[in-house]
């Protein structure tokens, strides 16, 4: 709709033929770049032992706030530890922390908003009253709630009650999608299909419901792992999170490192960096599924 | 027809060689080519095609509405008053729109903005084009409202659009229309979304208007009944291009073009005897992305030759233009070909019979929806019940509850010696297998994601009605053939195929089961003339060959009638007639029907009964629908008496009941 | 409209017991003791005797339900209970570091929404255009940069370019309002942007829908400006989802709040959040949890408010 001096020439020229993976890229640009930098993020976090030029935890006083140089990439922190390090062995914290608290959420609300929908009536109104409930407390605060009444439980380096704490509040919201794509569904008629053809509800909710609502439960899942990043790095900043030694980059910014960075700023820029890069990679890879999974928010029409 | 418009006179607008492009990432659709018609003043000249031949499109780019150049291109000219403005920049452009021309559009529910009064609408393109005050502004906007049929337009002034109904908010944007003294008006498909009573009355309010006031009308529709009824002029597209023009009466008596005949001759008509099949037209319009080179119709055409290969050029006598290689020169047959469509059948048994069938919903502050009351019906065997009604009138309530998609609230219904109302978990999955469905939307009614193939067989399987894949395999192709689809059909995704095809699948799914009654639920009202017709010979042949019976629920008379044995009437949740077909359409009792009748368009001129015999009105909430008879509020012929009791059913013959005291 | 209110209220008390009721037991499953943490912060090894007594001093030698009871019937009476830690009532507690979290979060809501209507607008009208891609990104970036990251670095900024510190202590914005907004601003702009980022967001898409409604081509076929259209008609329908996306997303401003005011340690509620976290002081944090409830469920109750307004289907009562 951009002011037009009326285009009145024809085309006469057939637009280029493109494949199918160019159009998708073409398509969605931001998109594109998210997925690489994901690809990137997570090869180098799992390569992280072998890639590190320094053990992350190895303190190095008389080397200490020493700024960015060819030795140090990123200089190091007020312990002498190299950055880049942290940041590599801090990537695997978020993405492990991330991943699985948005995939423990996701799926749990999944089944309790198709359920909630495929159940109706009280199932489905008390459902749908504690799931108001659940809304109704910041994700943050309901977070640190549950960190502070569950303290920790290390299994495997990963403390289980963090990841449950960040998962908690991912449920409601995901419910809530589900449930209302389960009823929007439902009302289709595909479904009264399948029922006057004799069905099994199991049968319906599974071949025929669940497939349709994968989409949605994508998008959700993308974008609640950059939610989680960002809850983990922020308990962890609370010094509530990841707890020391364990290198997490919220963990990097607590404590004093802002003082310190008045007068060494890399002590913060670069955990931070590493954080938005990460985040607004799987914001903007989600923000792409979402526009392929449903066409109504695509850009060009 | 009113005296015709001097055809000398200088057209007020005129469009030469209008070409539409759409280009995409992937793809250029040349959606429009070299379209070019005129309309004077006073005149109602129609645009009619099927979907995707760019009737749409080409008034959209009369209007300069297609405006993205990244997207869109167009050429030709397109003069008002003489003026070409097609080149115009659009800063002066939107100066004409509104003021000289004006766009009537389809959906009155969404063309009006919910957030501002109707009074504020109309006054918008006043205060923008016209030097006028607010006060005048306001003045002449409840004028137009009057003029319009809004009754009590100072109230309405300050009402928002969900305080009107549909009807009502259609003769809102036609007001808006008319509020700068517009020379030419476009609408585009004004009633399709309406129901065929207020259809009627929307467009004798257009034409009236035309006729009073001079402005050029032009009128897109998909429906040749409406053009026969109220056009002047008619433009037939098909394929981007206008194949065939004329007046009204030359080009629907005597169609050149051999889609305009084959078009004509697929529409169950009122007017004409019953045929006992329609004729068809193969295969399917063209979509946009893939018009055929040449005459767009040949691959449809009985006659196409070689020659067909190259653009036809038009054939232009006095008053009229075609493009066709090999025009028709008969005047088209007035009778269906079977004329002798075979004496009405006598039906012994009934395979579904329904008794006092009652459904309320129960909403919020105890207001009950009395959506269905006290319905009853039978379906003979091997034969169809036609249930006909205007929106809301229940019919799809009806539906819902004889296949316990939703429970009644009372009422019973016997299919093979047990109630469908009340049958247990078990013997309901066995009644399922016997009763099935074919839905309206064929977008909707497959799952998207699985092939043909495994829509087809999953039923099978699950019934163990094949015992293998392999003789599930074998049972697919045989009902893709027994639909008239080939057998690769079943690769495919329901999204590969176009909305006729999907509706034989939907046919076949339901066959798989070997059912003895299907419902069809407004199985055509989706798709385009020429695929109805095929549709509706289908179910025809799968009777006829299968013995089944059908409930095939419609809002189109024409169409129930060409299908039913017997027909159902139903206005607001109560059934007024039933009769025969033939009963019905010869002698129809119920002041309801007939006023139904009365407004359906005919292409027999002058037909309709008068316009006594029209309703005037809306349809009152089934919240609080009026006492006694539920019709009263808006029957010519109620009395006092009608409001004190329901009326029960008359019998005038062993088959035609009619629920009304005054008949 | 008062019917409206009063319905409202009564729809809101379950909500608050729900919150009430769920707090309660997530605090109290906990494996952590509150009363041996306490003492051993005072200092050496604490008798089995001395928790025993401290334990019944504070009431927390009863049964989970009577204590459970014993908070409700606090809640009923408005009476919040007192810090374990430091013995004063919680609600004198929270009240006296409210004022400074409030303030913030008006500030960030105002900064928000001055951003997120022009924005979603222009990006909404003009979508796979540069600006959108532009105002995407700036959205998208809002999301992904850790509100309270962006908030050292906006400070950062300021420091190394203009010198600038915002000033110490807590300065009332009624009393002072110069130093308080200099206070403020810097969190404000750091909650305030991604929270804006979600509302632009909605904004856009929309806009983008709006734009695509039969009453846009209608307004177009009426001639009108496209200016006047977008003005008239496009940003009233577009504003009622975002309108609701504020009142939905407003937990998640103050879940910023609540780190933002550590970064720049201003003295609010979120502050006194966490302390009582660390401390297990589940009184003060039970009360907090309700006060920020009865703020999200007043602000959302604005909300619908603010939507009865612009949209006439929408009848109060």
């Amino acid at each position: 709709m951009r002011k037009s001096s009326a285009a009145t020439e024809l085309w006469t020229t057939l637009p280029k033929p493109r494949g199918p993976v160019m159009k998708h890229i073409l398509g969605q640009p931001l998109g594109a770049l998210g997925l690489v930098l994901i690809v990137l993020g997570f090869v180098v976090a799992f390569a992280a032992p072998w890639i590190a030029p320094y053990d992350p935890l190895a303190t190095d006083y008389g080397n200490a706030i020493a700024p960015p140089s060819f030795a140090h990439w990123m200089g190091t922190d007020s312990f002498g530890r190299d950055l880049l390090s942290r940041i590599l062995f801090g990537g695997r914290t978020a993405f492990l922390i991330g991943v699985s608290a948005s995939f423990i959420g996701c799926t749990i609300g999944l089944f309790v908003g198709i359920t909630s929908a495929y159940a109706g009536g009280w199932v489905d109104a008390i459902v749908e009253r504690f799931m108001e409930i659940l809304l109704a407390i910041p994700i943050t605060v309901l977070a640190l709630v549950l960190v502070s009444s569950l303290g920790r439980n290390m299994v495997y380096g990963v403390d289980l009650n963090l990841v449950f704490a960040i998962a908690l509040p991912i449920i409601p919201k995901m419910a809530r999608v589900a449930r209302s794509q389960a009823l929007t569904i439902r009302n289709l008629s595909y479904i009264d299909a399948a029922v006057t053809l004799g069905f099994s509800d199991l049968r319906i909710i599974v071949r025929h419901m669940a497939p349709n609502i994968f989409g949605p439960y994508i998008v959700m899942l993308t974008a609640f792992i950059s939610q989680a990043i960002l809850i983990e790095a922020s308990l962890s900043y609370l010094g509530l999170g990841v707890a020391e030694p364990t290198p997490s980059w919220g963990l990097m910014l607590a404590g004093n490192a802002f003082n310190t960075s008045m007068t060494a700023p890399w002590i913060v820029i670069y955990p931070g960096l590493a954080i938005a890069l990460v985040v607004f990679a799987f914001s903007m890879f989600g923000d792409a599924l979402r526009d392929v999974f449903d066409p109504k928010a695509r850009a060009d029409r | 027809m009113q005296a015709r418009p001097d055809a000398a006179a200088e057209p007020l607008l005129s469009v030469r060689n209008l070409n539409v492009q759409f280009r995409s990432n992937d793809r250029l659709l040349h959606i429009v080519r070299d379209v070019s018609y005129d309309v004077r003043a006073g005149e109602l000249v129609a645009l009619v095609g099927e979907s995707g031949c760019g009737k749409s499109v080409s008034s959209l780019a009369v209007m300069r509405l297609l405006s993205d150049p990244t997207t869109t291109r167009f050429s030709g000219e397109v003069r008002l008053a003489g003026r070409d403005y097609l080149r115009l920049p659009e800063s002066e452009m939107r100066r004409l729109r509104g003021r000289d021309i004006a766009m009537v559009f389809q959906e009155p529910m969404t063309s009006l903005n919910p957030l501002m009064t109707v009074g504020r609408q109309i006054m918008e393109p006043m205060l923008e084009h016209l030097d006028i005050d607010r006060a005048a502004a306001r003045e002449r906007a409840i004028d137009l409202l009057k003029r319009v049929g809004v009754t009590d337009p100072k109230r309405r002034m300050d009402q928002y659009p969900h305080e009107f109904s549909g009807g009502m908010r259609q003769r809102v944007v036609i007001a808006i229309a008319l509020s700068c003294n517009p020379k030419v008006i476009i609408a585009d498909e004004p009633t399709t979304a309406l129901d065929v009573t207020i259809q009627a009355q929307i467009l004798d309010l257009l034409r009236a208007l035309v006729k009073e006031t001079g402005v050029g009308l032009v009128l897109i529709t998909h429906n040749l009944a409406l053009v026969a009824r109220y056009a002047d002029r008619v433009n037939v597209m098909y394929g981007g291009r206008i194949i065939e023009s004329g007046t009204v009466e030359d080009v629907l008596r005597q169609p050149r073009h051999r889609y305009t005949a084959g078009l004509l001759m697929a529409v169950p008509r009122l007017d004409l005897p019953r045929a006992a099949r329609l004729h068809t037209i193969p295969g399917q319009p063209p979509s946009p992305a893939r018009f055929p080179s040449g005459c767009a119709f040949s691959p449809r055409c009985g006659a196409a030759t070689a020659a067909c290969g190259s653009v036809p050029a038009d054939t232009v006598t006095r008053d009229r233009r075609y493009a066709c290689f090999h025009p028709v020169v008969d005047v088209l047959p007035q009778e269906g070909e079977h004329a002798a469509a075979g004496a009405e059948h006598t039906f012994g048994t009934t395979v579904l019979s329904v008794r006092g069938l009652t459904r309320h919903f129960h909403l919020k502050r105890r207001a009950v929806v009395r959506a269905v009351e006290d319905v009853s019906f039978d379906i003979p065997q091997g034969g169809t019940l036609g249930l006909v009604g205007e929106s809301g009138c229940g019919k799809t309530t009806v539906v819902r509850t004889l296949l316990r998609l939703q429970s009644a609230t009372s009422g019973r219904a016997d299919f093979a010696g047990q109630d469908i109302l009340s049958a247990g978990k078990r013997d309901l999955v066995a009644l399922r297998r016997q009763i099935q469905v074919v839905y309206q939307d064929p977008s909707t009614s497959l799952n998207p994601r699985h092939r043909i193939a495994s829509i087809l067989a999953e039923p099978l399987l699950v019934h163990g009605l094949c015992k293998s894949q392999g003789e599930a395999r074998a049972r697919v192709e045989e009902l893709l053939g027994l639909v008239g689809l080939p057998a690769e059909m079943a690769e495919r995704y329901p999204h590969q195929m176009s909305g006729g095809q999907r509706q034989r699948v939907g046919i076949a799914r339901a066959l798989g089961m070997n059912p003895r009654l299907i419902v069809c639920d407004e199985p055509v009202s989706a798709l385009d003339v020429s695929i109805q017709a095929q549709i509706m010979n289908l179910l025809a042949d799968l009777q006829a060959k299968l013995g089944l019976s059908y409930l095939f629920v419609a809002h189109d008379l024409a169409v129930v009638r060409h299908i039913s044995d017997v027909v159902a009437v139903m206005y607001l949740g109560r059934v007024v007639e039933t009769a025969t077909r033939a009963e019905l359409f010869s002698t129809p009792r119920h002041p309801y029907t007939r006023a139904l009748l009365a407004a359906v368009p005919s292409f027999a001129a002058d037909a309709g009964q008068g316009p006594e015999a029209k309703i005037t009105g809306e349809l009152p909430s089934p919240l609080n629908p009026p006492s006694g008879c539920v019709f009263r509020t808006r029957c010519p012929m109620a009395v006092e008496a009608c409001a004190k009791v329901v009326p029960p059913p008359v019998a005038f013959s062993d088959t035609h009941r009619v629920a009304c005291i005054r008949v | 409209m008062l019917q409206f209110i009063g319905r409202r209220l009564l729809l809101a008390l379950p909500t608050l017991l729900g919150v009430a009721t769920l707090t309660f037991f997530m605090l109290h499953v906990l494996p952590g003791d509150l009363v041996e943490t306490m003492l051993r912060a005072e200092g050496g090894n604490p008798s089995v005797e001395l928790v025993a007594a401290e334990r019944a001093r504070l009431g927390l030698d009863q049964p989970l339900i009577v204590q459970y009871f014993e908070f409700l019937k606090g809640l009923a009476v408005l009476d919040l209970g007192q810090s374990h830690w430091t013995g004063k009532p919680v609600a004198e507690e929270i009240f006296s570091r409210l004022p400074v979290t409030l303030e913030v979060a008006a500030l960030s809501m105002i900064v928000a929404i001055a951003l997120a209507i022009p924005l979603g607008t222009i990006a909404g009208m003009y979508p796979g255009s540069t600006v959108d891609y532009a105002i995407r990104s700036f959205a998208i970036a809002g999301i992904a940069l850790p509100s309270f990251w962006f908030g050292m670095v906006v400070a950062l900024a300021m420091l190394w370019y203009f010198n600038w510190l915002p000033p110490l202590g807590t300065a009332s914005l009624f009393k002072n309002p110069l130093t308080a907004l200099q206070q403020l601003i810097l969190p404000a702009i750091a909650v305030g942007y991604r929270y804006s980022a979600i509302l632009i967001r909605m904004m856009r898409s929309s806009v983008i829908e709006t734009m695509h409604e039969d009453f846009v081509r209608t307004a177009r076929a009426k001639g009108l400006a496209m200016r006047t259209i977008i003005r008239r008609h496009v940003i009233p329908n577009s504003l009622l989802p975002t309108i609701t996306m504020i009142g939905l997303e407003f937990a998640l401003l103050v879940g910023s709040l609540v780190v933002i005011e550590q970064v720049f340690s201003l003295n609010g509620i979120g502050r006194l959040f966490i302390e009582s976290v660390s401390r297990s002081d589940f009184i003060v944090i039970q009360g907090i949890v309700m006060v920020l409830t009865l703020i999200f469920i007043a602000v959302n109750f604005l909300v619908d408010l603010a939507y009865a307004v612009i949209d006439p289907r929408i009848q109060l009562g």
